[in-house]
């Protein structure tokens, strides 16, 4: 079959960076967003104090941050609280959220289905079906639309 | 599909190069007249009602202004200096002025010039980063909304000296000169769909690509109320009291939204558009396997809107009260369709709707 046979690197420049007139995003301040407390999550997780686990890691999410170590970290901590919930248990979390709540819900699992491992796909759909009998598909829409993600 | 009505007639523009104007004869429409001269489809079209006088605007970066000569519309080009394709127009409530949003990322304000017997236009280009997707002007002729895909909805000035006085103070600002930011929204994500001010101009209202509708107040710091519905994002909202939206998008049925300026609160008030429940057919065994093997769920549910618009509702304007006391308001589709809702007849039909 046709084969590329000449240089094909610029196809990787992005021509965009160059434009002057290029949309930037507000930056914002990212100061105290430093995600939830991963030891705290932790030992509440221990004691079996799963709904307070369960808040905590939804606090401080860090949308404005550049940092993406910081939001893996972020991301970690919540994954693991949401797959240590059992299935019966999920739903009457999600009843516990407000609509920003929600929302920041579903935007954690759709950043846990980018990475789907063994034991958390599953789990992970459960929250979504959950989550979506509250939020609907303006929940979703706005994990699309979203600038500013965790 | 983009359309506008006066008392008896229709321009709209069935998604090609132009115009068709619609009489009411009857019971039913009959096509009058096609008005010929866009190069490009057709993206918005807007009929003053005072001087009977429609704009038109394009992907061919023009814009006609058509006035009617005996039985015939003769066009007059306007020059908008754009480079990209012009996206909506609207009249000035004063019909001395029209202002054009494009993928220039520049808002065109034009009106006409006596001495050179032509339309000249002025630019709004600071501090808009993106096409503009909608516009809306308040009733003092000066102020205009516009929705942007940067995001925000904003208010400028749109003051020609060369055409009128200077305004007075509105709760929106007091400076006013040419190109002014009086209000940026902040707080919604997503491209704004849909711009529209209340009746008195205190207010303005958007809807945006993150399934939020948002409602701003005037006032020395303008106050921001918005509501993150369930629902697919709204493509258009328009105030039908001062207290009341009516907004509808891609879930293809109009819904009221409540605004309450004292307690800070805009509500969702109800689904405008009841489906008669058609009768549940049973299933017969092999179909219900076809489903199965098809789409993975015996559900007897049928894969066909039951709303009235059975594509996106693009558009809705309001046809008798004004945005005070609307009495009947349409709505456009791109399933081609329109239909005319008339507010006494859904206020009594549906028993827990409220329009304040």
């Amino acid at each position: 079959m046709a084969r590329n046979t000449l240089p094909s690197r610029f196809r990787g420049l992005d021509i965009d960076e160059y434009d002057e007139n290029r949309f930037v995003d507000e930056q914002d301040e990212a100061a105290e967003q430093q995600g939830p407390d991963g030891a705290e999550v932790d030992a509440l997780l221990r004691r079996g104090e799963m709904m307070t686990a369960f808040h905590i890691a939804l606090k401080n999410p860090p949308i404005n941050s550049k940092n993406p170590a910081v939001k893996e970290r972020a991301q970690a901590v919540v994954l693991r609280v949401l797959t240590s919930f059992k299935s019966s248990d999920i739903e009457p979390a999600v009843k516990s959220l407000d609509r920003n709540g929600v929302d920041l819900l579903m935007k954690y699992i759709y950043r846990g289905f980018e990475k789907p491992s063994d034991n958390s796909s599953a789990i992970l759909l459960q929250w979504h079906e959950k989550a979506f009998a509250v939020g609907g598909l303006g929940s979703i829409v706005r994990v699309l639309t979203a600038r500013k993600s965790v | 599909m983009h359309f506008v009505q006066m008392k008896t007639k229709i321009a709209l523009c069935p998604n090609n190069h132009d115009v068709h104007i619609y009489k009411k004869e009857g019971n039913g429409w009959t096509k009058t007249q096609v008005l010929k001269e866009h190069n490009g489809q057709v993206t918005g079209i807007d009929w003053a009602p005072e001087s009977n006088r429609i704009v038109t605007c394009g992907t061919d970066r023009n814009a006609y202004v058509w006035t009617l000569k005996g039985d015939v519309w003769k066009p007059t080009l306007v020059i908008l200096r754009i480079n990209r394709a012009a996206r909506c127009v609207k009249w000035s409530p004063k019909e001395n002025k029209f202002a054009v949003g494009s993928g220039s990322r520049l808002i065109s304000v034009c009106y006409f010039e006596q001495e050179n017997d032509w339309w000249v236009c002025k630019h709004i280009k600071k501090p808009i980063r993106s096409t503009i997707l909608c516009l809306d002007w308040h009733p003092n002729n000066i102020l205009l909304a516009a929705g942007s895909c940067d995001f925000k909805c904003r208010i400028f000035s749109a003051y020609i000296k060369e055409v009128e006085e200077k305004p007075a103070p509105t709760p929106w600002g007091s400076k006013m000169p040419f190109g002014e930011v009086m209000f940026e929204s902040t707080g919604t994500a997503g491209w704004v769909h849909g711009v529209c001010f209340s009746e008195s101009g205190n207010r303005v209202a958007w809807a945006s690509h993150d399934s939020t509708v948002a409602v701003a107040e005037g006032g020395k710091t303008a106050v921001i109320t918005s509501l993150s519905s369930e629902t697919l994002p709204l493509l258009c909202v328009t105030f039908i009291t001062e207290n009341s939206l009516v907004a509808a998008g891609h879930d293809c049925y109009p819904a009221l939204f409540v605004y309450d300026g004292e307690k800070g609160t805009l509500t969702f008030g109800g689904k405008l558009d009841v489906p008669k429940q058609s009768a549940q057919k049973g299933l017969t065994a092999r179909e219900r396997f076809q489903n199965l093997d098809k789409k993975a769920t015996s559900d007897t549910k049928e894969a066909v809107l039951e709303s009235l618009h059975k594509n996106s509702i693009s558009q809705i304007s309001i046809l008798q009260g004004g945005k005070a006391k609307c009495a009947k308001f349409c709505t456009t589709g791109m399933d081609g369709g329109m239909a005319i809702w008339d507010v006494k007849t859904l206020e009594s039909a549906m028993k827990d709707l409220k329009i304040v």
